[in-house]
């Protein structure tokens, strides 16, 4: 199954069919509801756009086992597809685990617009592993000097920082 | 003896009771913990443990015979049918107990995941290589909580201490194994709990050597939640989760 396509490129959706060829960036539009400005192909969560059997079959990976925003995108994936005409009994979200998600799915432009909205992006990982490289700088000004405040923040998927030169909190993506 | 498939179910229920129950207890914390960072950190580890046991009992309603769903199994069986280990059900005590029981979980969750990751049971494998993520960073959530409490002052040094000397003997029901295992184990799905206690022995020995707490010396442990043998706790909590669905079956939200 293809992987990570990008939108609008049409290497990357060479060899889909008419139908999900277009709807890839109908599909690929759709938003983040806990982080508005990425999409869901910014995030890296969207996998793939098919027509099987005459239906179009759209395939997602949830972030954390317990995303809770997973149903509602889902939600917002159809209703996307429909609004295109497709009719509603021809079209289905799946899930996929495997292989599991991770922050390095999230493509340049999305740590583009995380950082323009002000939230860190996740670092690079080294093959998976939880090795990572570079300081987490601060989105506002830019310096590395900055502080974990909590492990945990206000998405399953952030953690708190502050920048110690600029004062300023700021949401980092957990590596992951 | 029974079906092959019995035993895949029986194993898929046990990995998620232990998660759906300690989801159930860090759920109780929120909105009481001593400050809002912990808060926040117990909601996100109630959420991935709820999560994990969702990703699981979908597996298990595809594999029960009787057909029953993700909801029916985590609010229609009754205590003696969860098969969560018993560590999972102890009450929450005061802030060091809860985080050095999730530090013991996280201690064998760890390994669990990231050797179940290799399962032979595709569904299994890919469920455990997203988890085996969340549950690292938990570890090092409570692991340093442990070290921090251990070596702050007289007083959160003794708590820790207590709690360890408590929740110990509830250790090794988390590697307690039946035919489930044996069996499964030799088909490669299931994970040799025997294969993963180094592992959890030595992240313990390490983290409460750091924390200056002792082992403690009480060699006496209560198995029996992998049998459905459990601790006064678990009804309890049972009743709080079970009583709206029970009450109004089939509701939704």
């Amino acid at each position: 199954m293809p992987i990570l396509r990008d939108t609008g490129d049409a290497d990357n959706v060479a060899g889909q069919d008419a139908s999900a060829h277009e709807l890839w960036p109908v599909v690929a539009a759709v938003p983040d509801p806990e982080m508005p400005p990425l999409t869901i192909a910014d995030l890296g969560i969207l996998r793939s756009v098919d027509e099987i059997d005459g239906r179009i079959v759209v395939t997602i990976t949830p972030t954390y086992s317990g995303c809770p925003a997973v149903e509602y995108i889902e939600g917002l994936i159809a209703d996307a597809v429909i609004e295109t005409g497709v009719p509603a009994d021809q079209v289905e979200v799946r899930r996929e685990l495997s292989p599991a998600w991770s922050t390095d799915w999230i493509t340049p432009q999305g740590r583009e617009k995380l950082e323009m909205s002000g939230i860190s992006p996740p670092r690079t990982l080294l093959d998976g592993t939880p090795v990572r490289i570079g300081l987490i700088a601060c989105p506002q000004c830019g310096s590395t000097n900055t502080t974990e405040i909590s492990r945990f923040g206000s998405t399953a998927c952030k953690a708190l920082y502050r920048c110690n030169d600029c004062a300023e909190p700021f949401d980092h993506v957990k590596e992951l | 003896m029974s079906a092959p498939s019995d035993r895949l179910l029986t194993y898929v229920l046990r990995l998620a009771d232990d998660n759906l129950i300690l989801g159930q207890r860090l759920g109780e914390l929120i909105a009481r913990m001593p400050e809002l960072e912990e808060d926040i950190a117990v909601a996100n580890l109630a959420l991935d443990h709820v999560g994990q046991a969702r990703n699981l009992y979908q597996y298990a309603s595809e594999l029960d015979p009787e057909g029953r769903s993700e909801d029916d199994f985590a609010m229609l069986r009754d205590e003696r049918e969860f098969l969560n280990a018993v560590l999972v059900e102890q009450p929450n005590g005061d802030f060091a107990h809860t985080m050095v029981r999730q530090f013991l979980l996280d201690a064998y969750q760890v390994p669990l995941y990231r050797a179940l990751s290799d399962s032979a049971d595709d569904r299994l494998a890919a469920i455990a290589a997203k988890a085996v993520k969340e549950a690292s960073y938990h570890r090092d959530h409570s692991s340093s909580w442990v070290i921090t409490l251990g070596n702050g002052t007289s007083e959160s040094h003794q708590r820790t201490q207590t709690a360890v000397d408590a929740l110990w003997r509830f250790t090794a029901d988390l590697f307690a194994a039946d035919e489930v295992e044996d069996e499964l184990v030799a088909a490669a799905v299931a994970v040799d709990p025997s294969a993963i206690r180094p592992a959890f022995d030595a992240t313990v020995a390490d983290v409460l050597a750091q924390a200056n707490i002792s082992m403690p010396a009480d060699p006496y442990q209560r198995l029996g939640g992998r049998t459905g043998f459990h601790t006064e706790h678990l009804g309890h909590v049972l009743t709080e989760m079970q009583i709206l669905y029970r009450s109004h079956p089939g509701v939704t939200w």
